[in-house]
């Protein structure tokens, strides 16, 4: 019950978008509530075009496979859950114009927003205005949910997020950076809200926990680059002993095809966040070896049955690997189902809201063999953060070090209190 | 900014070799789809808002005939070839109908065609974005040349594009084909009134122009992510060039490609937060001071 539709606008939908807007201004969140019959339906923005399609595809992927089990039990009190997926093409007024519409043409009651950062904070205001539940899902941008400012009663997180896959990974580079005295770092990460919050933030631990590092070049491509010629020759020039690189998704890509003609990976040690996935793994064509991968999804991390199960499941289903945005989507998926069983069914942001705040869950995707909704920022913890060396064939990863949480509990509390974010 | 960084490059030899090659590669790409956008102009009078579409068009035929082939020669070439073909048909079904309108009629038929073929690029090849990964002929370590890094693969892009932008010239100038051609820029009825089928040149340039799309397109595959739309963002720095070189001048394309190529290459080290704002800044300087363009003459 999926339908794929695109986000450009026909003269009558604009029309319609536009007076429906105008509706929901003058009656607001009432409309909503009234259109709980029927089928449950749960609006998806996301990227379904351009440079990284795979999101939009793989976070659908991950959506699936929870919602057709739900709806193949029986769903509830006879509603079963309809997706209704839209692309935003990443444009933060497109998404936030698509939410609008998901919302109030087509009757959703559940936004999951699987939007990357850069259309992540528009969402976010859509949903501030008119109070239903929605999970962003893709975002990874520490301050989305660790801001108070920016905080929304119904908005909640299964993303992984920046502030703990940079304490977990500066503590990573730290060790190596000490052991092979990698003093001279440079940079290398998209010119938008998560490359620069993410770069800033591994940056700083890993200075954190290495007093001798030090930052002599950095690098802002901007999102979707075609070329990144003039990056990696700045890069070569900067002479560096080491580089870290949040680049995602078909950006990696390129990078990586276009510094292997440089032999860049071989003049320094790398650290990719976002390496170790097999929207990128699958992609490149000279998988560099040796570079220090962060874990996004791979079937061996963990090394269980249920996450092999997980993986063939999806594969078998859907016909293509899933990446980090599938179990991010697939986790929040769950979140939704197990908050419609104890709301029974009634899909009101703020009922929802209430049952998902705190919520654990057993999933293979956590350290313990669950993950939780952290109920003081509405985000989500306890799931598996670490870094490995990649390897150019399967598992493509090897070494595999999970970071432990209690650590990053800890820094995470003196990173909010140094941002102004808790006192 | 950062002058201190750049200043350093600029006395340091394996720096400014780095960031020569650098330039010239980024620059000869543009130069071979601003070339083609420049001739298209200069002799039709048309601007081809399409012709990013070209450039996206001839990577995925390029990968394709690579997949099927294996020979990254034969699949350069057979994208030129298809692209060219391609641009033959586009015109003599769509763009001959709006020579002569207004630009506004001309964008939009183009964007149609821009959006039809993200869209039919989506079904055809996916919306997930490929890479032909580099031919095992090119895999080989970088090459040094005064402390300076150039990729093999980026020495035969440059050399490639410079040898089709000479090649291009010569057809131009010194060929029948090419005295035709210039005539018919000039004033196409009086040629057709010689007895020449002016149509067929207009739509053999139109088909050369676009041959130079899907050229670079094919050299682009090797080293680009191909997604669908990915000729938009090459498609303003290209009328960036066109404009800084002047509408018509492939001789004007070639320099300010030069010119654009080392002002990313060297701006990423000097002012990297600003390198657009330079390229646009070139462009309106150019306007103020030529507006027909370093290279180009005020237009009938």
């Amino acid at each position: 019950m999926t339908s794929i539709e695109s986000g450009r606008a026909s003269r009558r939908r604009v029309l319609k978008g536009a007076g429906a807007m105008a509706a929901v201004g003058l009656v607001g969140a009432p409309a909503i509530s009234k259109a709980q019959t029927g089928a449950i339906k749960i609006g998806v923005p996301t990227i379904l075009s351009g440079r990284v399609a795979i999101l939009g595809q793989t976070s659908v992927g991950g959506l699936k496979d929870v919602f057709d089990k739900f709806n193949a039990a029986g769903g509830i009190n006879g509603r079963k859950i309809e997706m209704v997926v839209r692309d935003s093409k990443g444009a933060p007024q497109e998404a936030a114009k698509v939410t609008r519409d998901l919302i109030n043409n087509d009757k959703c009651e559940i936004i999951l927003d699987a939007e990357a950062s850069s259309a992540a904070f528009a969402v976010q205001e859509v949903i501030r205005e008119v109070g239903v539940l929605c999970i962003h899902s893709n975002s990874e941008t520490s301050s989305l949910t660790a801001d108070p400012k920016l905080h929304v009663p119904t908005a909640f997180r299964t993303a992984r997020q920046g502030i703990h896959d940079a304490i977990g990974g500066g503590d990573y580079a730290a060790k190596i950076a000490k052991a092979k005295g990698l003093k001279k770092w440079a940079t290398c990460s998209p010119d938008y809200a998560y490359g620069r919050s993410n770069t800033a933030e591994f940056m700083e631990y890993a200075k954190h926990f290495d007093g001798n590092i030090q930052v002599v070049e950095e690098s802002w491509p901007k999102l979707f680059q075609p070329d990144y010629t003039e990056v990696v020759t700045k890069l070569l020039n900067a002479k560096a002993d080491a580089m870290y690189s949040a680049l995602w998704g078909g950006d990696l890509v390129a990078f990586i095809d276009q510094a292997n003609l440089y032999g860049l990976f071989d003049k320094q040690a790398s650290f990719m966040v976002n390496l170790g996935d097999y929207g990128v793994v699958d992609q490149v064509k000279q998988f560099p070896q040796g570079v220090y991968s962060g874990g996004r999804y791979n079937r061996v991390v963990p090394p269980t049955k249920e996450n092999e199960e997980w993986y063939q499941n999806y594969v078998k289903t859907q016909k293509h690997k899933p990446t980090n945005w599938s179990w991010e989507n697939a986790v929040a998926a769950e979140f939704i189902v197990e908050a419609l069983k104890k709301t029974n069914g009634d899909t009101n942001g703020k009922k929802m809201a209430e049952a998902i705040k705190g919520m654990t869950l057993k999933s293979q995707f956590g350290t313990k063999g669950s993950v939780t909704m952290r109920a003081e920022d509405n985000t989500l913890v306890d799931y598996i953060i670490g870094y490995g060396v990649s390897l150019s064939k399967e598992p493509y990863v090897a070494d595999f070090q999970s970071s432990a949480w209690e650590p990053i509990f800890e820094l995470e509390k003196q990173w909010k209190k140094k941002q102004g974010y808790i006192s | 900014m950062d002058l201190d960084a750049l200043l350093r490059c600029v006395g340091t030899t394996s720096c400014v070799v780095t960031q020569l090659t650098s330039g010239m590669i980024i620059g000869m790409l543009l130069f071979l789809i601003a070339s083609g956008v420049t001739l298209i102009f200069g002799v039709l009078n048309v601007i081809n808002f399409a012709h990013g579409s070209l450039y996206m068009i001839g990577a995925y035929a390029a990968w394709t005939f690579y997949q099927l082939t294996g020979s990254y020669f034969v699949s350069a070439l057979g994208a030129a070839v298809a692209v060219g073909v391609l641009g033959v048909l586009f015109e003599r079904a769509l763009m001959s109908k709006v020579y002569g309108s207004n630009v506004l009629m001309q964008l939009l038929v183009c964007y149609a065609v821009v959006l039809i073929s993200d869209d039919l690029i989506k079904i055809i090849w996916g919306p997930v974005p490929l890479s032909m990964g580099m031919p095992p002929e090119f895999r080989l370590p970088p090459i040094r040349f005064m402390g300076g890094v150039i990729p093999p693969f980026y020495l035969f892009m440059i050399l490639a594009a410079m040898a089709i932008g000479l090649l291009l010239w010569l057809v131009i100038v010194r060929t029948r084909f090419g005295s035709i051609v210039r005539a018919a820029a000039i004033n196409g009825p009086m040629v057709s009134a010689l007895g020449i089928r002016v149509n067929l040149y207009y739509a053999a340039v139109f088909g050369i122009g676009s041959a130079l799309a899907g050229a670079a397109g094919a050299l682009a595959a090797p080293v680009r992510s191909l997604t669908p739309g990915m000729g938009f963002s090459i498609l303003i720095e290209s009328f960036i060039v066109t404009v800084i070189g002047g509408m018509g001048s492939i001789v004007g394309a070639f320099v300010a490609s030069i010119i654009i190529g080392l002002t990313r290459s060297f701006g990423s080290i000097g002012f990297p937060l600003f390198v657009d704002g330079v390229m646009f800044l070139i462009m309106a300087l150019v306007l103020i001071f030529k507006p027909s363009g370093l290279f180009g003459r005020a237009h009938r």
